[in-house]
């Protein structure tokens, strides 16, 4: 079972992650976007690791909703609405509960990325975070948290051939073929984060 | 790199301190980078509020003031400001005649603005929003995020201010603002990539000797790129592209925007080169706009943004207008 200390340490891990990735997702960015991704959820994370460590929500949902209320104010772009949105649906999911299991954490996570792709009407295949997340979720089913995060690498990469139908990549039309979607990196970073954490926590 | 900077992190904070000593007739938040009119909220007036991601400077924050709009909010370099941003503008300048959300056709922006207006609705505030998406180079359809919203936004927030200057409410302001963006069109050419600070570097890599047609306002690529063409070549394929979206049957307003890095010099001989191509195509024109209004850091280029006058247009296009980075008639 997950509890709350679980949750905390996942958002830690993604901070660290983050950092450590920051000028490859900016540099991404910079091929079809605005050059911004990697300083955004940099920013966007050490604001939710601060907060995490001034308050301690005592149940799992209560770590993700602080931590994406957080990123909403925080982040701005899309990636602040979008990611924030995620962490926040996926947190009011799980509920009060003061543990969950793999499959609750399944469970609440598809809440979370269905809610990611009502808000910015985008579905796989678009070349976005959504390309990293539904097959994480799809192997998170089966509780296996290693195969999630090999299934949102997977996704992220599969985007390279792909023509961006949403967000800023989008108005490049063919141009944006032949670059990894920098929103599918992060998410697949957001996913390992949470493997690692996992596997922290066993050994 | 060379910029004028001290570190990419405290850019939007230091220009902001910067604006607020130049600037007495605004009051500038540093610290929560909201940007308002000394005299808001404005009894009886609608407001307007606008913003987006800085770096397109005199938009938005040159903007505000009598005639044009109420606040602005600065986000980051290229990335949109944060709910909380807008919810504290609107709260500042609402008098309770209701507050206009001019937006940008960006998914960033029209994220945050949603739910700045849903926050903004709780606190009882009336929010009425206004969606700008000019750009031709951008095929408007289901499978695609959309026109971006580019040079039109100056027309927006500067027709739809003066109607609000006038007392007019919010249904009106708010229809007045649409029509403004139904009846603009714009098309975008970049000479050089512009450098974020964040990255320090071009943000994307165009020999000398050609030219990119088809630029947002971000840095990101455009739609096309071919040798480098004249200022009367660029001329005929830019309002070419514009006209080939809007039929004006009454005259324009013409804006001939630079982006940043391109002296009045070009600017001004690229004008001469577009009133050519609008009177070889007969669309005559009411009112020229030429210099750096919606830029992209140091990108060097322009922009032609054409919007169909009638006569009403007309006279709130010509209202006094007293701000940072437009004034006229006081």
């Amino acid at each position: 079972m997950l509890d709350a200390d679980f949750f905390r340490r996942w958002m830690f891990a993604t901070t660290v992650a983050v950092d450590h990735e920051a000028a490859r997702l900016t540099e991404l960015d910079s091929a079809i976007g605005d050059a911004d991704h990697g300083s955004n959820l940099q920013r966007g994370f050490a604001a939710v690791s601060q907060i995490l460590e001034q308050e301690s929500p005592d149940t799992p949902g209560g770590v993700l909703t602080l931590a994406g209320r957080q990123l909403i104010s925080k982040v701005g772009g899309a990636s602040g609405p979008l990611y924030g949105t995620l962490l926040r649906r996926t947190g009011k999911a799980l509920g009060d509960a003061a543990e969950v299991s793999e499959a609750d954490l399944a469970a609440a996570l598809r809440a979370g990325v269905d809610a990611v792709a009502a808000l910015g009407g985008a579905a796989p295949g678009d070349k976005t975070m959504l390309d990293a997340l539904v097959p994480a979720v799809d192997a998170l089913d089966g509780g296996d948290l290693a195969a999630a995060r090999t299934a949102a690498e997977h996704g992220a990469e599969a985007t390279t051939p792909l023509q961006a139908r949403r967000g800023r990549a989008s108005y490049l039309g063919p141009r944006s073929i032949g670059h990894q979607d920098p929103g599918a990196t992060s998410a697949a970073l957001l996913i390992g984060a949470l493997a690692e954490t996992a596997e922290g926590s066993a050994a | 790199m060379r910029m004028l900077i001290n570190v990419a992190e405290t850019v939007v904070a230091d220009a902001l301190r910067g604006m607020a000593s130049a600037h007495p007739d605004l009051v500038v938040d540093v610290e929560n980078r909201v940007i308002l009119r000394r005299d808001a909220p404005v009894a009886g007036q609608v407001a307007l509020v606008s913003g987006g991601g800085s770096g397109h400077e005199p938009l938005h924050g040159g903007f505000v003031g009598p005639g044009m709009l109420s606040a602005a909010c600065p986000g980051e370099v290229f990335t949109s400001p944060v709910p909380d941003q807008m919810v504290r503008a609107a709260a500042a300048v609402d008098s309770g005649a209701g507050v206009l959300f001019i937006v940008k056709n960006y998914t960033g922006d029209v994220l945050n603005f949603d739910m700045a207006a849903e926050l903004a609705e709780d606190e009882g505030i009336q929010i009425a929003k206004v969606l700008v998406n000019d750009d031709v180079a951008v095929t408007d359809s289901l499978y695609t995020a959309g026109r971006r919203g580019t040079g039109a936004t100056l027309f927006v927030e500067k027709i739809a201010g003066a109607a609000a200057e006038e007392g007019q409410p919010l249904e009106r302001v708010e229809a007045v603002a649409r029509q403004v963006n139904e009846r603009s069109r714009s098309f975008g050419v970049a000479l050089s990539a512009c450098s974020t600070p964040a990255k320090g570097s071009p943000t994307f890599d165009l020999p000398s000797g050609e030219l990119e047609l088809g630029i947002g306002i971000h840095g990101e690529p455009g739609r096309e790129r071919r040798p480098m063409m004249t200022s009367g070549e660029i001329a005929d394929f830019a309002v070419n592209a514009v006209l080939e979206d809007l039929n004006p049957s009454s005259p324009v307003l013409a804006l001939v925007n630079g982006m940043g890095a391109t002296p009045l010099l070009e600017l001004y001989g690229f004008n001469a080169e577009v009133q050519r191509v609008l009177g070889e195509r007969g669309v005559s024109v009411a009112r020229t706009l030429v210099g750096n209004y919606v830029t992209s850091l140091d990108m060097a280029g322009a922009s032609v943004t054409l919007c169909e006058m009638d006569e009403e247009l007309l006279r709130l296009w010509d209202a006094p207008v007293s701000t940072a980075g437009l004034r006229w008639g006081r």
